[in-house]
């Protein structure tokens, strides 16, 4: 049974088109109706083999569904079906300005994190975050338009660029928990 | 390959007899079973009424063992041999136990595999043994009550355990006989217990303070789907950090140092207890305690155990983070465990979600209630279409890679099952083995996480270096325990896997238990001991051997001729020797006279294998 679903692609999983559009509401429900199908506590007594299929059969709808909710990893798997390899973490893109722009954010990002625990250090953090997520919505809107047109090239510099948005997110949130402490 | 069976929602494949299964919540300071009886679930009282059993074991002159109240009678007057609040040693090494056990009044000893294990009168025993007894004991309450055989239980365990303290607890249901169905975290049992019971959708936050551990869970329900989106907490920290703080204050007023005896350790910790939960019904309580009088007041108790309190929410706010939800989004707050009845806890917890928390349930008996609910649908009894439950792993898993440092495979909060795959190569030619260290924890150094496993893939297939690909795979199943396993896939060949768990008990010890039933021999364990030195003895000479054969080169004539002198002393050794610390010494000898053998050999692959890696970019560009 794993076998017969990892063989499809993760939109087939969920009867989903392949393409950017997710609607998330859809895409939920469909994921709880396939667990509920194929959680291993619906082959609890059953034989070794079963639930051990059960499980792989989860744990794949789990990975199918983490990875079509996450934007980065929702393009990077687009680009996968078409035989392009974009989670590759040593690609850097060559875009000067974007890279001054990442180092900006950075020194400003490590600024906040010197100023030490205050409410002020929180709510200046609060305001980066909001600048950094909504460019990063922007880089989405990006790929999107790249992807649609079947650019590749350029879907895939933009997938690049997404990746440091991504990590930049989570430094913002590790931040966010040391000055929180 | 076999394909799954998939009933039809609502039918059951075939008519069954009805099986019997229940639901235990094993805890640090009281555990609890429960079953369903039509429909409902219930928590089993003991012939004399009482459910609630004390999580203590008494170990007596004659032999016997006594669980529960009557071994709590003990406490007083026998501390050495009365072993309470075991959980918190439940899947710990050595080191975890320096630092908790210095608050335990037992004498502790590592066993010849590293594992600590407490001195009672009736031998070492482990803290799975004695939980265990625990087990066992309800076990048989529910067996009484059913009248039949017990086929299966769902056993709850904190959210925030890690694998090795969740084996650890699988382990002690086998060594009680028991059939596990499910480990069960314990706000998500919390979580069934209280949803099915109020039909509740939206997101729900259970925030769970034991004896001795905090757990908070963050749950999407809807229609039926307990969704947990996040979990966080403290596996070391609950109401008996309350005790303690209590009885150090006390300590402190009567103006003794901290080197007191067993005994008097006791009785501040019981009357500390006493006046904690007298100071729920009233504003101050007298002590009398070690012939000093005194009171406590709530505002003097609030002094002492806020800053534990305010390390709980700085969790649940670190659990909203992960869940991607914001606190006002959070619509109802469930209490469970004991330590949930400090009237400044409910404040502190009312205050943080800004919401009235529920507490309708009885924090004690809310988990082992929910676990029922799992263990009936699980058995088979009801059909369950209107029960799913989507567990997360509570710590991230990953492995050593150079310096010291951690890759993460699975984050936190991942959805389990879920299943990882992981490519590797050989570093040299002709290698066969590799060998892989699984942690799991959040930080970045392996020094700071918690050592879960040390595997060796054998029987790799021997090609020229960075020709091999094995796949590893790691599997975390619904109860949050993982497998890994490893195929070459250039041959297909599968990988023969080797485990060395950090902590807790291998499988050949667990069946050696059960066999001597807790009175295994010495001999039997130092004869095992024994066989580990030879294999690994052998290993050595192996390797050695051949490493001296293809490499010799790197080395001086007297260098080399060292060596082959160690490795024909340690097969000697390996022939006559039948004391494993005897051979074990020498193992470890040779294998200090031949590292920087071993770091010429590793260096200069590591220079072929850079050399290859460059080839490869340019070929590229």
């Amino acid at each position: 049974m794993a076998e017969v679903i990892s063989s499809r692609s993760y939109f087939d999983i969920f009867s989903l088109p392949i393409g950017w559009s997710i609607e998330s509401a859809v895409l939920d429900s469909r994921y709880r109706q396939l667990q509920r199908q194929f959680h291993p506590d619906r082959y609890a007594g059953k034989s070794d083999v079963d639930i051990r299929l059960a499980v792989q059969t989860a744990a794949l709808i789990n990975d199918a569904y983490a990875t079509l909710m996450s934007p980065l990893k929702r393009a990077q798997y687009l680009l996968k079906l078409d035989g392009v390899k974009a989670d590759q973490e040593s690609h850097i893109t060559s875009d000067g300005e974007f890279l001054m722009a990442q180092i900006e954010l950075r020194e400003e990002l490590a600024e906040v994190g010197e100023s030490g625990a205050s409410s002020s250090a929180l709510a200046a953090l609060a305001v980066l975050e909001q600048r950094i997520a909504l460019t990063y919505v922007g880089l989405q809107d990006d790929f999107n338009g790249h992807y649609s047109a079947g650019e590749q090239t350029a879907a895939f510099e933009v997938v690049a660029k997404m990746q440091f948005f991504a990590k930049l997110l989570e430094h913002v949130e590790a931040l966010e928990e040391q000055l929180d402490s | 390959m076999a394909l799954l069976q998939i009933s039809e929602p609502g039918a059951t494949p075939q008519p069954h007899q009805r099986k019997h299964a229940v639901g235990i919540d094993l805890g640090t300071t009281n555990s609890l079973v429960a079953l369903v009886r039509s429909g409902t679930p219930e928590i089993l009282a003991d012939e004399t009424g009482v459910a609630l059993l004390s999580s203590v074991v008494h170990y007596a002159t004659d032999g016997s063992r006594c669980v529960g109240a009557d071994a709590q009678q003990q406490a007083l007057s026998d501390p050495l041999n009365t072993l309470s609040s075991v959980k918190r040693l439940l899947g710990r090494g050595l080191t975890d136990v320096d630092s908790l056990g210095a608050q335990m009044p037992y004498e502790f000893e590592c066993d010849d595999g590293g594992m600590p294990k407490i001195r009672t009168r009736q031998g070492m025993v482990s803290p799975i043994q004695v939980s265990a007894e625990i087990l066992r004991t309800l076990a048989e309450r529910a067996e009484h009550a059913l009248d039949g055989i017990l086929d299966g239980a769902v056993i709850t365990v904190p959210a925030y355990f890690d694998d090795a303290q969740r084996q650890a607890t699988k382990d002690a249901a086998t060594l009680a006989g028991i059939k596990v169905l499910r480990l069960l975290n314990e706000p998500t049992a919390a979580a069934i217990a209280y949803g099915l019971d109020n039909a509740k959708e939206g997101i729900i936050a259970i925030y769970d303070l034991g004896g001795g551990t905090f757990d908070i869970s963050l749950l999407r329900l809807s229609r039926g789907v307990f969704q947990v989106l996040a979990t966080g907490g403290d596996s070391a920290l609950g109401g008996d950090d309350f005790d303690r703080a209590i009885a150090d204050w006390i300590r402190r007023k009567i103006g003794l140092d901290s080197s007191l005896d067993p005994f008097q350790q006791r009785q501040l910790l019981v009357s500390a207890r006493a006046a904690k939960e007298a100071l729920t019904d009233v504003d101050s309580a007298p002590l009398d305690v070690l012939g000093w009088h005194g009171q406590l007041t709530r505002q003097q108790l609030a002094d002492l155990i806020a800053p534990m309190i305010d390390n709980t929410l700085r969790a649940c706010k670190r659990a909203a983070r992960d869940a991607g939800v914001k606190i006002a989004e959070i619509d109802d707050v469930v209490l469970v465990g004991g330590s949930t009845r400090t009237p400044l806890v409910v404040a502190k917890v009312a205050e943080f979600f800004a919401c009235t928390p529920r507490t309708n349930l009885d924090p004690d008996c809310v988990v082992a209630l929910g676990a029922a609910l799992q263990a009936e649908m699980l058995i088979g009894n009801q059909s369950g279409d209107d029960l799913l439950l989507l567990d997360v792993i509570p710590l991230s898993l990953g492995i050593e890679t150079m310096g010291g440092l951690i890759e993460k495979i699975i984050h936190r909060n991942t959805t389990i099952p879920v299943s990882k795959a992981q490519e590797f190569t050989t570093f040299k030619d002709g290698q066969t083995s590799m060998a892989i260290h699984v942690l799991q924890g959040e930080r970045e150094l392996v020094d700071d996480c918690r050592s879960l496993a040390r595997f060796d893939l054998r029987d790799i297939p021997p090609m020229v270096a960075g020709a091999a690909k094995i796949r590893v795979t790691y599997q975390v199943d619904a109860d949050g325990l993982l497998s890994v396993s490893a195929r070459e896939l250039v041959s297909a060949v599968e990988s023969r896997i080797e485990v060395k768990p950090s902590y807790g008990l291998a499988e050949t010890e667990i069946t050696q238990m059960l066999k001597d039933s807790y009175s295994y021999a010495r001999e039997d364990m130092a004869a095992r001991a024994l066989r580990e030195q030879q294999v690994e003895a052998d290993r050595m000479i192996g390797d050695l051997s051949a490493a001296l054969d293809s490499d010799a080169h790197m080395l001086t004539v007297s260098q080399v001729q060292c060596l082959r002198v160690a490795v024909a002393e340690l097969r000697d050794l390996r022939r006559i020797c039948s004391e494993h610390r005897t051979l074990a010494q020498q193992i470890e000898a040779v294998g200090k006279a031949s590292e920087p053998f071993a770091a010429l050999r590793m260096d200069s692959s590591i220079k072929s294998a850079l050399a290859g890696h460059t080839l490869d970019e340019i070929d590229q560009d």
